[in-house]
């Protein structure tokens, strides 16, 4: 792949490497792309954008309450990171991680109870939005603090490096979170003991109302890992066939040998940081989100798929139909399912 | 005299010490263009600048250390924390470094952290915690809990003036919730002062923050069966005020201890041991504490609400307390 070459070399570069620079289209990827993941990946990212959707339809209807962060606009770099993975392998997630949840399998009804804060939630409601958990797909949260599950990520890898179970752990945060002292020593202590991990840093411009640039001294952000000799690049987090092909060779690079590395995947989002944070005002304008919304990574990739024939417009209808059934089986699910008993407030604070 | 909301009379409270004293600036995430994550520093980055309303990146450890730094280099930093919970991040730099500087080798560190903490709006279990205890355990802080409009504008400029690093703790459920008359003139509240919200001469409920109004509301209700309580609001927890804590038990005899925070090594704990130590034989009853249980604060609206004392769990331990 075209991109091997500078991700490979990256370590010692201080140059913006990774297949961002790349003059591949998307039709060109898709061309070498098994028509069945194209599919797939097309799915996945409708059913993340409709459950989205319904996510905010049930907040505005008060059924889900707290804090709500949407991942619309943000699709292709979940999806696209996380269709690389192993069923071993580790995920770890910021607080806007619904749809990285969905993508790797949890059960979307499951998932909606959650936000519902009922008694069925993959946390039995205790949680909520920010703290989706399933150990047995190797979902580990759900972390509602900026970068807390960066120091994690590391852990894990520590961990599977040491069992020799060659999993690789991804470990999704924002641009934000690149920030905070614990991403620091982190990638130092990654990069030291070479561990298989993949950072991601979902850079969709904004910490909340903070956008990048007032927050970050370092524009090109995958720069952070040169600290650490850690291999990096960016990547247009728009597109899933780029955000891909990146991936599964870092996830290869890292399952091989051992060697973690830092991606900067660029993105934007095009709700509000939350469901209380309107989609344009204080910090950016409309036209920037209309602007940004003619790249939408779904609508694109719809597009490369019909022109390359992979599908045509009713397919498209037929998946959005089945995503759409999904999420309204999800949500009923989570209708009728209990809240939880007054009497669960103190299980689960200590393990027996 | 206008009618403000608990978080106007935080911001009026700031806004005037910005006015009157220079060397008084804002840090903190999202604080400026935003005008904060619940809108406490809304409009003031317009009226004071960039210079003195400083948005920083998500690094609390580093907001908290420059605050000490700048503190100690004559200024008067007031840090926000986007949530209570997020102090965790800066713990080091408050509890190692700035509280220890004076007893270590003398200088003042003025400086306030504060933000929003408390529970009731289903932020779950880390954006609901009523996490002041870990500071009052912490000799060379302050730790400011105020409960009305008029208190956080007095008591948010008493910590400003202050010349020791004081942590102060706003009820994010009291933010808009709270609405009364608010002087518009420069006053002060001062720190380590209780003050009685309610007078009354059958039990006296200590308590602070949040919780005061539901023992306002306890007292309404019980007040209708005869039961007179007296409810004491402490607003400062370090140092706070004994004096006024066992005044109000020995008037009363009987004392519950009310707070939202959880009970294992909570401030009920703390005044218990006082009151059992300085008022033993003015004790008709025992000591009954009315907290949250030893749990993380769960999401769920109904575990949430389970989880939290309200006017009803206080009525019924005041009630039983009444006939022992």
């Amino acid at each position: 792949m075209e991109h091997s070459d500078t991700a490979t070399s990256a370590a010692h570069s201080t140059e913006a490497q990774g297949n961002g620079a790349s003059t591949l289209t998307q039709v060109d990827r898709a061309r070498r792309t098994d028509p069945a993941v194209l599919k797939d990946l097309l799915e996945k990212m409708l059913l993340v954008r409709r459950f989205e959707e319904k996510s905010a339809e049930l907040y505005t209807l008060g059924k889900i309450g707290g804090f709500c962060h949407l991942y619309i606009g943000q699709e292709a770099v979940g999806v696209g990171a996380i269709s690389t993975l192993s069923p071993d392998d580790y995920i770890l997630c910021s607080y806007r991680e619904h749809g990285h949840a969905l993508v790797r399998g949890l059960d979307p009804g499951e998932i909606m109870a959650e936000l519902c804060g009922k008694k069925s939630g993959v946390s039995k409601g205790k949680g909520g939005s920010m703290h989706l958990f399933d150990k047995t797909k190797g979902f580990m949260g759900g972390h509602g603090i900026v970068g807390g599950q960066i120091p994690l990520a590391t852990g894990f890898a520590f961990a599977s490096k040491y069992l020799k179970q060659h999993a690789v752990t991804l470990c999704f945060f924002g641009e934000a979170a690149v920030n905070i002292g614990s991403f620091h020593e982190s990638l130092n202590l990654a990069a030291l003991w070479k561990l298989p991990v993949v950072y991601i840093c979902e850079n969709n411009r904004f910490g909340m109302g903070t956008p990048v640039e007032r927050a970050s001294s370092l524009y090109d952000l995958s720069g952070k890992a040169c600290a650490y000799n850690m291999a990096r690049a960016y990547v247009d987090g728009m597109d899933v066939l780029a955000m891909r092909e990146l991936v599964m060779e870092a996830v290869e690079r890292a399952r091989g040998d051992n060697a973690p590395m830092l991606i900067e995947a660029r993105t934007y989002r095009f709700m509000g940081h939350s469901m209380s944070d309107p989609v344009h005002g204080h910090y950016r304008t409309k036209a920037e989100v209309e602007e940004q919304k003619r790249h939408d990574p779904i609508k694109m990739f719809t597009s490369t798929l019909e022109t390359l024939g992979v599908i045509n417009h009713d397919d498209v209808a037929e998946l959005d139909k089945k995503v759409r059934e999904i999420v309204e089986d999800a949500v009923a699910f989570s209708e009728r399912s209990e809240e939880p008993d007054p009497m669960e407030i103190d299980t689960d604070v200590y393990t027996s | 005299m206008p009618v403000m909301t608990f978080l106007e009379a935080i911001r009026q409270g700031i806004w005037e010490e910005m006015e009157r004293d220079p060397s008084v600036f804002l840090l903190g995430e999202d604080i400026g263009a935003y005008g904060g994550a619940f809108k406490v520093s809304a409009g003031m980055l317009e009226k004071f600048g960039e210079d003195r309303v400083i948005d920083t990146p998500i690094s609390e450890s580093a907001i908290v250390g420059a605050a000490v730094g700048a503190a100690l280099a004559g200024m008067r930093p007031v840090a926000e924390m986007q949530f209570m919970d997020f102090i965790t991040c800066g713990f080091d730099q408050i509890v190692n470094v700035a509280a220890k500087i004076h007893y270590r080798w003398g200088p003042a560190v003025p400086m306030v952290v504060r933000g929003p903490s408390g529970a009731g709006v289903h932020g779950g279990p880390y954006h609901s915690q009523s996490n002041e205890m870990w500071f009052v355990h912490t000799p060379g802080l302050k730790v400011v809990v105020p409960a009305t409009a008029y208190d956080a504008k007095g008591l948010i400029k008493s910590s400003i003036r202050d010349d020791n690093p004081v942590i102060f703790f706003e009820h994010k459920l009291l933010y808009r919730r709270i609405k009364e008359d608010v002087p518009e003139e420069d006053y002060v509240v001062p720190l380590g002062k209780a003050r009685i919200a309610r007078e009354g001469t059958d039990i006296a409920v200590i308590t602070y923050g949040a919780m005061v109004w539901t023992a306002l509301e306890a007292a309404e209700a019980l007040a209708k069966e005869g039961i007179s309580l007296e409810v004491v609001d402490l607003r400062t927890l370090l140092p706070y005020d004994e004096q006024a804590v066992l005044e109000s038990v020995r008037k009363c005899n009987k004392v519950i201890l009310l707070h939202e925070d959880t009970r294992t090594g909570g401030m009920a704990g703390e005044l218990a041991a006082l009151i059992a130590s300085q008022a033993f034989e003015d004790l008709d009853g025992p000591i009954v504490r009315v907290t949250s249980p030893d749990t993380p604060v769960p999401f769920s609206p109904p575990l949430e609400e389970f989880f939290l004392p309200n006017a009803q769990k206080v009525a019924e331990a005041a009630r039983k307390l009444a006939a022992y």
